[in-house]
């Protein structure tokens, strides 16, 4: 065994690894990250799919980027380039009637209707305050009902009071009534036009087992907006330069990233954790581990059921993780032509909220939409270097797509899927089929098994009111500490949930050095 | 089978021995347990306790619920569900053990029996599959509610060996406390004999298939005619056990499981179970919590044995501290026939269950010819049992 030159290691280098590395080693922490893929990033990452054409793998587009990381490890320093800042959403018209949203979240939407524009800027400014009473609670531990203000988060909390105070009494109220409401309810309330209800629709059930007339749909909502007030970026490079950037950043804390390593048993000496082995037989023996993996793989098969007691096993075994989302990419030879849209846009397919819904009835009953609702992002319209020239690429995260499939997910299923995809695509890009010269279709349980999602969710556990805050990932191990001393949990499955974020790890960061 | 649908028609189940003993309960004094209809006496609540102490008796334990735990991890899961170490219990060995939630309060108490490497029996009061089963995760083990499979029979007394042996048993001579072992009965064929009760005197429990269940019991009558042996119900059973300061859950503690009020759930330490708790045997359910709560001394009740002044049984009463101050209350009590003492069980909060002095005042209020007389009788914090002989634990047992 080798000599223990760390005090920490770290489960995992996507953004939620880094960012608790980045901030431990500047905290004092001798961390090693064990990531098992071949380089740091997770969920960020650029991969090539065809020879030639390269796409992002996983997540496409950043609006949640924690920025307490980004301002002290500093990644722009060591690469990152934004190539978008605020990238416009285009939600698409089969008949060319597109609405185009700039700005921070629509901050300017012209192809409204007067009135109809007058109503989007009174919802969305309160979407938008609504999200700023959300956004503090993004940063602290999540407090315990009951225990009142626990250590630093008093001025967190403190600082979710205020912003909902300065709402005002009949905002608050308006608050305090939309939690729960859902978004369907919300748009048909205040909009008329389908396409934006669309939008609002699909904005707020991406990566969630929710339609829009699912209750608390609305929340998922503000929590898109509490990240970057609403803006898309992308960097330059795709999501893996994002995540080369961080890396460099991170290592330059002294950190260090090991990639190949995947952590199969955490160790314990039966009351504290000793150490981890990864797969081929290694041991490294540590005393304090944190996996930003999934928490129910951590505890039950990393850990294992017997080190933590039965209520804790029951509670993790039931954390709903049910996936909903596909990808796929599509080499074309050349670029497609939406109806004149701009390609360099976000492109919506969502034609109204009933449309989302009936999307996902289908996933209910294990099958997958027959008209799939889509976020389209293509990084060759953006910057060279991602598909021969001429040629481009788009990303597709298409909904809704079950992880246990009625009938299973043999090639078949995967054919009708595609093909399910890529109708919704003809229709509103005529000729697009013919263009296409390679693709590859991820399916829910695909990206399962390539990532170490579990179910395919997109969070590591659904992102509803009943699994946040305290219940996140589960109650009694919400506040990143596990019952084993020595564990903490510090992924996407933990306050304040996924994206390509880090806040969840720079939260158990601070959580850590405050324990330590 | 029977049509499952058509359980309610018999709201409580009978036991395999139910034929006997419905011939012998003269005075129709029944009760449910567990889902069965027992017998609370036979009509003479003293001579069967009486049998317990002097002679021998029999009590019917069928209903207890019992659970196969069988694998190759069952040692590790017993391990990690209950609160003594398993690991190290002989192969025929029995326990008397229980086991806790997260929160390290006590789910149930029950005994586990080990038939061999891999093949063990939990019997309890109250149902935990479950639980059980969510326990086992990640455990290579199954678990079967076999509670009908498995007719029980205690018998109990300073003759029960004798009794044993006259029904040609004559090799348990040998069978230690806590241990168990195959014999065949004449007539009934093979039953496999614990020696285990719940009285703190020589006695056995003796488990059969329920096809067997009525030959065991004629077997047992016949062989003990002449050792004084009765039937007995659970009332004479109740003052025997309360001599032997045995606790029951959901009468001296409050199932976990069941408590409504979050003060009711009680830690191993509050009810007496202290000694269970092997803290360094690895993970099990409650661990970390019974240490916390030791470490931090956030332990608040405690369980004794009282010794009353008077002779009026102080069942339900309330304790005090110098008359004035309640200091927790009594859970059983019974004028005690073996020790003629007035004892009781009694939950205390801490530290008054080592503090109290002989300031302890029980609140009782007997009933006189259709009047209440208000008590304030002196109590002290003694050791249980309150009954414990030798013949309990003597190998070979005494012919009596
Ligand atoms: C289809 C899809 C599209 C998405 N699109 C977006 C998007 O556009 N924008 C957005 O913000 N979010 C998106 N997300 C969500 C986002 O990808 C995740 O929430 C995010 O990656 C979570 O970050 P993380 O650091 O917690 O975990 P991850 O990024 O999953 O990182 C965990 C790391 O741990 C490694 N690992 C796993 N097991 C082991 C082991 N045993 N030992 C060592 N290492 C291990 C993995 O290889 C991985 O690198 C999308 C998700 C899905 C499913």
């Amino acid at each position: 065994m080798p000599t223990p030159s760390f005090d920490t290691i770290i489960i995992g280098a996507g953004l939620n690894g880094l960012a608790c590395a980045g901030r431990l080693a500047q905290g004092g922490a001798k961390v090693l990250v064990l990531e098992a893929a071949d380089q740091p990033g997770g969920g960020a990452l650029t991969a090539e799919f065809a020879p030639g054409y390269r796409v992002d793998r996983l997540a496409h587009l950043v609006t949640h980027l924690d920025g307490r990381m980004l301002s002290a490890l500093k990644p722009e320093a060591h690469g990152l380039n934004w190539a978008v800042k605020s990238m416009p959403t285009t939600v698409l018209s089969a008949e060319g009637r597109h609405l185009t949203l700039t700005g921070a979240y629509g901050a300017s939407a012209p192809g409204l209707d007067p009135r109809e524009a007058r109503r989007w800027a009174d919802l969305r400014a309160r979407l938008l305050r609504h999200a700023e009473v959300l956004r503090p609670l993004r940063e602290i531990t999540p407090p315990l009902p009951g225990k009142g203000g626990a250590k630093g988060n008093v001025v967190a909390l403190g600082k979710a009071g205020l912003a909902l105070r300065r709402l005002g009494r009949e905002e608050m109220q308006e608050f305090l009534r939309m939690i729960l409401i859902n978004v369907h309810d919300v748009t048909e309330e205040s909009l008329t036009d389908d396409r934006l209800r669309g939008l609002l629709a699909f904005d707020a059930t991406l990566g969630a087992f929710l339609g829009p007339r699912s209750p608390n749909s609305l929340f998922l909502l503000w929590h898109r907006l509490s990240g970057d007030a609403g803006h898309i970026r992308w960097p330059s490079g795709g999501m893996g330069a994002l995540a080369a950037a961080v890396t460099r950043a991170v290592e330059a804390t002294g950190a260090e990233i090991r990639c190949k390593a995947r952590v199969e048993r955490l160790l314990t000496d039966g009351d504290r954790i000793t150490g981890v082995r990864l797969e081929g037989g290694e041991e490294i023996t540590v005393s304090r581990v944190i996996s930003t993996i999934n928490p129910r793989t951590t505890l039950l098969d990393l850990l294992g059921a017997r080190e933590i007691d039965t209520g804790l096993v029951r509670r993790v075994s039931n954390i709903r993780m049910r996936g909903t989302t596909a990808k796929l990419h599509l080499a074309l030879r050349e670029a497609p032509e939406f109806l004149g849209a701009d390609l360099r846009h976000r492109l919506v397919i969502a034609p109204s909220s009933e449309a989302v819904e009936l999307a996902f009835n289908a996933v209910k009953y294990g099958e997958f939409s027959a008209e799939p609702v889509m976020e389209i992002m293509s990084p060759s319209a953006h910057e060279a270097g991602f598909a021969p020239e001429g040629h481009h690429v788009l990303s597709i995260v298409a909904q809704y797509v079950p992880f246990v499939r009625r009938g299973g997910w043999d090639a078949g299923a995967r054919d009708g899927l595609k093909a399910a995809i890529m109708a919704r695509l003809e229709a509103h890009a005529p000729g697009i089929g013919a263009l296409v010269t390679a693709s590859e279709l991820l399916a829910t349980p695909d990206i399962a098994d390539r990532h170490g999602l579990v179910g395919g969710s997109w969070h590591q556990g659904d992102l509803a009111v009943e699994q946040m805050l305290f219940m996140r990932p589960a109650i009694g191990i919400a506040r990143y500490a596990t019952p084993v001393p020595g564990l903490w949990l510090a992924g996407a499955g933990s306050h304040p949930g996924g994206g390509i974020s880090g806040a969840a790890g720079w939260n158990a960061a601070n959580e850590i050095l405050g324990a330590a | 089978m029977t049509d499952q649908r058509h359980h309610f028609r018999q709201p409580l189940q009978r036991s395999p021995f139910h034929p006997r003993i419905e011939a012998a309960n003269v005075l129709n004094a029944w009760a449910p347990w567990a889902g069965y209809t027992t017998a609370l006496n036979f009509g003479d609540v003293a001579m069967e306790h009486s049998a317990i102490r002097s002679t021998a008796s029999v009590y019917d334990v069928s209903p207890m619920i019992k659970y196969a735990i069988e694998g190759p991890d069952a040692v590790a899961y017993l391990d990690r569900l209950t609160l003594r170490r398993v690991a190290g219990m002989p192969v025929g060995g029995v326990q008397y053990t229980a086991w806790c939630n997260d929160a390290g309060h006590v789910l149930d108490d029950g005994t586990l029996f080990r038939f061999d490497e891999t093949r063990f029996r939990l019997c309890c009061q109250e149902r935990h599959l479950p639980w059980l089963l969510d326990s086992a995760i990640g455990f290579d083990v199954t678990i079967r509610d076999v509670t009908e499979e498995v007719a029980g029979l205690s018998l109990q007394g300073p003759t029960s060996f004798a009794v044993l042996k006259a029904a040609g048993a004559a090799e348990l001579a040998d069978l230690k406390p806590f241990r168990m072992a195959e014999v065949r009965l004449g007539p009934v064929g093979p039953v496999t004999v614990s020696r285990t009760g719940f009285t703190a005197d020589l006695g056995y429990e003796l488990w059969v298939a329920p096809e067997r269940a009525l030959d065991l019991w004629d077997h047992l009558m016949i062989s003990g005619r002449l050792h004084g042996i009765r039937p007995v119900g659970t009332e004479a059973l109740n003052i025997a056990r309360i001599e032997a300061g045995f606790i029951t859950a959901n009468a001296d503690f409050v199932c976990a499981e069941h408590a409504l009020r979050p003060d009711r759930a009680r830690q191993p330490d509050e009810i007496g179970l202290d000694w269970m708790v092997d803290l360094d045997k690895g993970p099990f359910n409650g661990r970390a919590a019974i240490r916390a709560a030791r470490r931090d001394r956030t332990l608040k009740w405690a369980l004794v044995g009282l010794d009353i002044e008077g002779n009026i049984s102080a069942e339900g009463s309330i304790v005090y501290l110098g008359g004035r101050k309640e200091v927790g209350q009594i859970t059983a009590a019974v004028w005690s026939p073996t020790t003629k003492r007035n004892i009781a069980l009694a939950q205390l909060l801490r530290p008054w269950h080592r503090d109290a002095g002989d300031k302890l005042r029980v609140e009782i209020y007997a009933l006189r010819e259709l009047q209440y007389h208000k008590l304030m009788l002196p109590a002290r914090v003694v050791k249980r049992p309150f009954f414990n002989p030798p013949r309990r634990r003597a190998t070979p047992p005494a012919m009596f």
